[in-house]
């Protein structure tokens, strides 16, 4: 009951605006998009209101002492299947019409230790199961809120998309396995998936005219009768309408080439090209469609089709001009996407500032969020993290993460809550236990 | 041998059966009434006739003809409702095997929108009287087994034949979220039944529009098909969706107000960390009885997380939130059918601060109004079907025996509690 009283408390407060502007003095500040400033940074009205060598704080500013420390950027996960209750819909080959946004967990404990790592946005992804998934939403880690309140508002929505092994593995029976073949699901080739994603588009066009057609007939005092809403290809014509971003799921060079065909050839874009580990051999032809790259750092090997991959792809794409990023698509890989940034710099050579662009601006203009975050600006919103040490380094910690100038984490409050939370449990669990005998069986039921 | 027993039983069942059926008219004399739809009479008489209640006051007197039952120092409350049952239901049913994979909601899946409780019910049923002698009268029972299970059909709880104890036919559609499991085809996981749900109301919407634009003018245009799915989901306005956890109902309010329909929504054992939104959308819950409870089976040794022993430990203090908050809610049986499982849920939740009074309402005139049958059901009013329990004490408590119930002015006795048979006894037999 305490807890709840503290979180209505704190919601109460939040509705209100009621946080206290937050100035961070003496600090190393990594703006990203405007160099490093040795000064303070001021966090007013869910904002960064003024970064400068030296700022006077506003009455009733909650002043920190940042000597020694370093401010930066929340960091944005381009790809993540947290906080979310299920994520396949993997039966059909085309599940467009399902939506992220309805399963969604926003208690689930992985969000709270992203934002511990730093995390402050994530792109929260359907999984790979079919040629085109599900629709996909930014969300906001803002911890104790609900699923509403955690979406990033104004944010694009996406689809997921995915080509290669993972799409085409229901229409294979394990070699040796016997299955029923009623169910295996097309398409088991790689031709099966370019296939799929075609005729998904053509039923979404013809879907399109079909409103089109009712439309005119109606405009023209014609009686008919309207076509009946689908959920499957609305998002589609959305896709074609530029009001939905695609995120696909890839790996082959040639897999990569064959969707940016089909795209154009149907006049719609590919926003991102998620993993694409073979995309440092296309970057011509990728800045050439305007798709950005999602990719990992050294991650690679775990199957056929992530073979030929080199952990040189971050650096090669971006110095070639094309928009990228460094994604998780993994809980606990989600927790150090500030150290997955430093690996580019040994591999590649990136700057600092490039090397950090990958997991704040990058990812930013990708999920085309970058007006609101992904950098140190006046005017942006306020989600900033304070590091112990400079956030590239293996051996710096997140001390303090804001979203909108909300402090939703802190590493000494986290610490002192442990033994509180320990003690509530096992008072709970004694309860429980001497309770248990009491229990009466429903032994009427059959 | 084994025969003997049963064939007793159905004997003395039918006795009473008879015995109740005999006269047309019934006073329940000098008794504590808790009319539910006013204030509790402390000394008054409940006259029954032909089915219905007659009247109810302090000096109401009845013919002649009537059976006096003299009720000094009983109380008579209206019968009790469980708001979601499967009693007297065919188990099973559903599951969609042998279908061949449904390629999406198009095929319609896990789908029985159009059946109905009502043709369904089995009305000798055992679980009738063992619901009765806790002082169920009434169940608002439901097919299971699909996404889009059937309608639900508000029915008394006896009965020769199954049309005589329907009182409502058509009163919601019973939705889960569940999946095919497992055997290929569409949905196969939460995030496909959802996306199920909310296109089925599109259709829904979409058919009755087309329907009535073709009805008129059938020249010229094209014909749209038949659908018994949609016919079914068109049958009641209101939808059963199921939500326990918090974040559940969070989901749930989301999706009814897309649905646009009258939103009930059942689960309902974190209601209490959910009141505020709730209240903004004035949507009713049915809080199961079957609370949750650790699993028998669970590995001893297993750390549980903070959450999930919270979630147990507070579980029966839903409606208490509820009531505070003044919010609709009902109770409903989820399977149980022991009538000390019952009683001891709801012990459960009156120690966890719901008021007797306020439980009493929300196993009667409270599902009565959600389901829109208020005005036959769920108080002691003259002119209301007469479906009464009559106890020796404050209903639930550990010592009230039910005395008798009336269903559709019906009275039943249950019979005193046998000491449990032992294989000693059926030795003797031999």
């Amino acid at each position: 009951m305490k807890s709840g009283v503290i979180a209505t408390l704190i919601c109460a407060g939040l509705a209100l605006g009621a946080d206290a502007p937050v100035l961070i003095q003496n600090a190393t500040i990594l703006t990203v998009t405007n160099g490093t400033v040795k000064g303070s940074i001021l966090l007013e009205n869910g904002k960064i209101a003024a970064i400068g060598e030296r700022l006077t704080a506003p009455a009733g500013a909650t002043v920190i002492d940042g000597s020694g420390k370093y401010v930066m950027p929340g960091i944005i996960d381009c790809h993540s299947h947290i906080m979310a209750d299920a994520i396949n819909e993997g039966s059909v080959a085309v599940s467009s019409m399902v939506q992220m946004s309805d399963v969604l967990d926003p208690e689930d404990i992985a969000i709270y230790r992203a934002l511990a790592g730093g995390v402050t946005t994530a792109n929260i992804l359907h999984g790979s199961a079919n040629p085109i998934g599900g629709q996909t939403l930014v969300m906001k880690m803002r911890w104790g809120k609900n699923a509403e309140e955690m979406k990033f508002e104004g944010a694009m929505p996406g689809i997921k998309f995915a080509l290669g092994e993972n799409p085409k593995r229901r229409g294979n029976a394990a070699p040796g396995a016997v299955v029923n073949p009623a169910a295996l699901r097309y398409p088991a080739t790689r031709m099966g998936v370019e296939d799929v994603i075609r005729e998904a588009f053509t039923e979404a066009k013809a879907y399109k005219a079909s409103w089109d057609e009712y439309q005119a007939k109606t405009a023209r005092g014609e009686l008919a009768i309207p076509p009946a809403r689908n959920l499957k290809l609305e998002p589609l014509v959305e896709v074609l309408e530029g009001k939905r971003l695609v995120h696909a799921h890839c790996y082959r060079q040639d897999e990569i080439l064959m969707l940016l065909h089909v795209a154009d050839e149907f006049g719609f874009k590919i926003r991102t090209l998620q993993h694409a580990l073979e995309a440092y051999k296309l970057a011509p032809e990728i800045l050439a469609h305007g798709a950005g790259v999602s990719t990992f750092a050294d991650w690679w090997a775990y199957k056929m089709e992530a073979e030929d991959a080199i952990p040189y792809n971050a650096a090669i794409l971006a110095r070639r001009g094309v928009v990228v990023s460094l994604n998780s698509d993994d809980p606990e890989l989600m927790r150090h996407l500030d150290k997955e940034a430093a690996k580019t710099m040994k591999y590649g050579g990136l700057s600092e500032t490039e090397a950090l662009s990958l997991v704040t601006i990058n990812p930013a203009k990708q999920l085309l969020i970058d007006k609101r975050v992904g950098s140190l600006e006046v005017g942006k919103d306020a989600d900033v993290l304070l590091y112990d040490g400079h956030p590239l380094s293996n051996l710096s910690k997140v001390v303090k993460v804001w979203i909108d100038g909300h402090e939703y984490f802190d590493r000494g409050r986290d610490i002192e809550e442990r033994t509180k939370k320990e003690t509530e449990k096992k008072a709970l669990q004694q309860k429980a236990g001497a309770g248990s005998h009491e229990e009466e069986s429903d032994e009427g039921d059959e | 041998m084994t025969l003997k027993l049963p064939a007793l039983a159905a004997v003395l069942a039918a006795g009473l059966g008879l015995a109740a059926q005999t006269p047309g008219a019934y006073v329940l004399r000098d008794a504590r009434v808790v009319r539910v739809s006013g204030p509790v009479m402390e000394r008054a008489n409940v006259v029954i006739r032909d089915g219905l209640i007659e009247a109810v006051g302090e000096n109401v007197v009845a013919a002649a003809d009537a059976w006096v039952i003299d009720c000094k120092g009983l109380t008579v409350y209206p019968g009790l409702i469980d708001a979601l049952s499967t009693w007297g239901m065919p188990s099973g049913g559903g599951g969609g095997r042998g279908a061949p994979p449904a390629k999406g909601p198009e095929d319609r899946p896990l789908n029985a929108s159009w059946t109905k409780a009502a043709d369904l019910i089995a009305p000798a049923d055992r679980v009738f009287e063992n619901v009765r002698n806790t002082g169920f009268t009434t169940a608002v029972v439901f097919p299971t087994g699909n996404i889009f299970s059937g309608q639900g059909s508000v029915v008394n709880l006896a009965g020769d034949r199954a049309g005589q104890m329907v009182i409502a036919d058509s009163v919601g559609q019973y939705v889960t979220l569940r999946t095919n499991g497992g055997r290929g085809g569409y949905p196969a996981s939460l995030l496909g039944s959802i996306a199920y749900v909310r296109q089925i109301y599109l259709d829904a919407d979409h058919y009755r529009t087309a329907r009535a634009i073709y009805d008129k003018h059938p020249e010229g245009l094209p014909r749209p098909a038949y659908d018994r799915a949609v016919e079914g989901v068109l049958a009641t306005s209101r939808v059963l969706l199921p939500a326990d956890h918090e974040i559940e109902i969070a989901r749930m309010l989301l999706l009814g107000k897309e649905l646009k329909r009258n939103v009930v929504l059942y689960g309902g054992h974190e209601a209490w960390r959910t009141v505020g939104p709730l209240q903004q959308a004035q949507t009713p819950v049915l809080i199961s009885l079957k609370y949750p409870a650790k699993d028998r089976d669970a590995d001893p040794a297993a750390e549980e997380p903070l959450r999930v022993l919270e979630f147990r430990d507070k579980a029966p203090s839903a409606a208490a939130a509820l009531a505070q908050a003044k919010l609709k809610f009902a109770f409903y049986s989820d399977g149980l059918t022991n009538p000390r499982t019952l009683a001891a849920a709801m012990r459960k939740t009156l120690d966890a601060g719901l008021k007797l009074e306020d439980a009493v309402r929300a196993l009667t005139l409270t599902p009565a109004e959600i389901y829109g049958v208020a005005d036959r059901l769920g108080s002691i009013d003259k002119g209301k079907i007469a479906n009464l329990v009559v106890t020796d004490g404050d209903l639930f408590a550990e010592k009230t025996k039910v005395k008798y119930t009336f269903v559709d002015g019906a009275k039943f006795e249950p019979l005193p509690e046998q000491p449990a048979q032992r294989p000693a006894a059926k030795g003797a037999d031999r």
